[in-house]
């Protein structure tokens, strides 16, 4: 579904991916692993465009994506969570997962007309609405609080349902883990596992490796801007390497 | 029921408003007040578009009397020197001033933060610097710009001009609670909360930044074009980065995220400095800086947005009372 080739991305004169390959394929969990700086972001922020490529190409399907600005991602079902649970504080829950069915009028020219749109738009919204209400029942009971005042693992749930609320077929999660308690951390994964059995695909930056790599189907390892090792998550479980670098085990 | 109430209460200020509005210049005791009625509808109408950039969008802007001052000029000088009808050079001025804030736009919003309030205060420095130097007059500015009319109705009482430019003044009020109130206001209060997360739910926001922006010019470009026309007189002084900053001031008192909060804040700044400050010279400023520092500390929400909370909980308390007896 989503192809990488030889990407590589600059900031000034530093290098902050050299010449990554990766593909995703419909369906997968994919897990990008590494130490901090080791490009994870950047990747993620190339794939959405936040950042423009310096060479190679980025696909989707068989289109080709690379000089695409990232807002126009969203319309081609690509869903991506910022780092650091980026919601909107100011408004309330459910005025933040209405928010991300924004580019639902970018589907046809009709629903970018004031009402008419809105009429277009309403059971779309509503019936992702109740999809992920379905999903985080919390998300329900608090619909209607600042998002502000949400817990940290309420938060990351309502930047993943912001994202569902786009109808996407892919979502790009960068770093869902951070500043969870390990409970929190596992009903996360747990969700991203129940939401790839529904369809979509998952590409998943993560620092916890370990865990990570329980839910994935395949991973990439980072480091200094490049994929140095690949694999099966099986296979990168059992890898020395990875073991000894990442997932924190003496090698015997 | 909270909802309810706010409703309400806002259909009933509006009208009270509206007539309290058209009531001041027939009023004896209030009529002598009619030109700083004018200077209070002109000054809303720039305070809202810098409420919609800094208070809806979160993006600072310490310049706005620049698009103040190039309405002002660019209406005064097509009008006067090139002979061109008022109303057009008003229309020229505003389509003129919006692809100005257009061109600056794009560069200045790469801008964030303190650097972008450092940047359009240095627009404004600088506009200001241009406008004493080379503009017509110098620093005396010009004289005898000719009155608006239409046909042969010519707008030259303050009487006359007080319901012209409230009725700007107004149009500019209802476009801008429209705007807030739709998809696009939505979109503006996303990239207030996060930049990230509204580029990642697909909204265009250097985009939306500088379209805000734009919009905040041409209303900023209307006011000046109707100070030229109806004072018949303009110097640089009016225009001055100071001026910028007084407008940031009404914005705040206004409370930044509301748009008929725009009106409270520039009646109240307009009446300290027309009325009540006159004895301070040019020493108002400091009034005017303690006062922003107050709210800024006190009520980061606003003074008007505050007193409205504050009202709409004495009214719930109010309806409780009554509910239990």
């Amino acid at each position: 579904m989503l192809r990488v080739e030889n990407a590589s991305v600059a900031y000034g004169r530093i290098m902050g991916l050299r010449e990554v390959s990766l593909v995703v394929n419909d369906g997968e969990i994919v897990t990008i692993i590494g130490a901090n700086g080791a490009g994870k972001t950047s990747l993620l922020n190339a794939i959405s465009g936040v950042v423009p490529l310096k060479s190679g190409s980025i696909w989707l399907d068989d289109r080709q994506i690379s000089r695409l600005s990232s807002h126009k991602m969203v319309r081609l079902g690509v869903a991506y969570i910022p780092e650091g649970r980026q919601i909107f504080g100011a408004m309330s829950v459910k005025d933040n997962l209405t928010m991300g069915a924004y580019s639902e009028c970018a589907r046809n020219l009709l629903s970018t007309i004031g009402y008419i749109g809105w009429f277009l738009r309403r059971s779309t919204v509503q019936s992702n609405l109740e999809t992920v209400f379905g999903l985080f029942p919390i998300l329900r009971e608090r619909r209607n609080q600042r998002a502000g005042s949400l817990s940290g693992g309420e938060q990351q749930m309502l930047a993943i349902g912001r994202a569902l609320m786009s109808s996407p077929r892919m979502l790009l999660l960068d770093e869902p883990s951070l500043g969870l308690a390990p409970t929190l951390v596992k009903e996360i994964l747990k969700l991203i596992v129940r939401l790839r059995d529904e369809g979509l695909t998952i590409l998943l930056v993560e620092q916890d490796a370990t865990a990570a790599l329980k839910i994935a189907d395949r991973g990439y390892v980072m480091e200094r801007g490049r994929i140095s090792i690949e694999g099966t998550a099986k296979e990168l479980l059992g890898d020395d390497r990875v073991r000894q670098a990442y997932l924190g085990k003496s090698v015997a | 029921m909270l909802a309810r109430l706010k409703g309400k209460w806002t259909y009933f200020v509006i009208a009270a408003l509206l007539l309290f509005l058209i009531l001041i210049p027939f009023n004896w005791s209030l009529g002598q007040y009619t030109v700083l009625m004018i200077f209070i509808g002109l000054f809303t109408m720039v305070t809202v578009g810098l409420c919609l950039l800094l208070g809806y969008t979160g993006q600072v802007s310490l310049g706005q009397a620049t698009f103040y001052g190039t309405g002002a000029y660019i209406s005064a000088v097509l009008s006067k020197i090139c002979g061109v009808n008022p109303w057009l050079a008003m229309l020229i001025a505003a389509v003129a001033t919006g692809a100005f804030a257009y061109v600056i736009g794009y560069p200045i919003f790469r801008l964030r933060g303190n650097y972008l309030a450092v940047a359009t205060l240095a627009l404004g420095v600088i506009v200001y610097i241009l406008l004493r130097q080379l503009g017509p007059g110098g620093p005396d500015g010009m004289a005898g710009i000719p009155y608006l009319s239409i046909g042969g109705f010519v707008f030259d009482t303050s009487f006359k001009r007080y319901f012209l430019v409230w009725f700007f003044c107004l149009a500019v009020l209802l476009i801008s609670q429209n705007i807030v109130r739709s998809r696009t206001g939505r979109a503006l209060r996303a990239i207030h909360g996060s930049e990230a997360a509204a580029e990642s739910i697909g909204i265009n926001v250097d985009q939306f930044k500088v379209k805000i922006f734009v919009l905040s010019a041409v209303y900023a470009s209307l006011a000046g074009s109707l100070l030229a026309h109806q004072m018949s007189h303009i110097s640089p002084g009016s225009f001055s980065p100071l001026v910028s900053i007084i407008i940031v001031v009404m914005a705040v008192i206004g409370g930044l995220a509301s748009v008929w909060g725009a009106i409270f804040g520039a009646a109240t700044v307009s009446i300290l400095k027309y009325e009540l400050l006159l004895g301070f010279g040019e020493w108002d400023i400091v009034i005017y800086g303690l006062i922003l520092m107050l709210v800024m500390i006190f009520m980061p929400e606003g003074l008007f947005v505050r007193l409205r909370e504050l009202y709409g909980r004495w009214r719930f308390r109010y309806a409780q009372r009554g509910a239990e007896t």
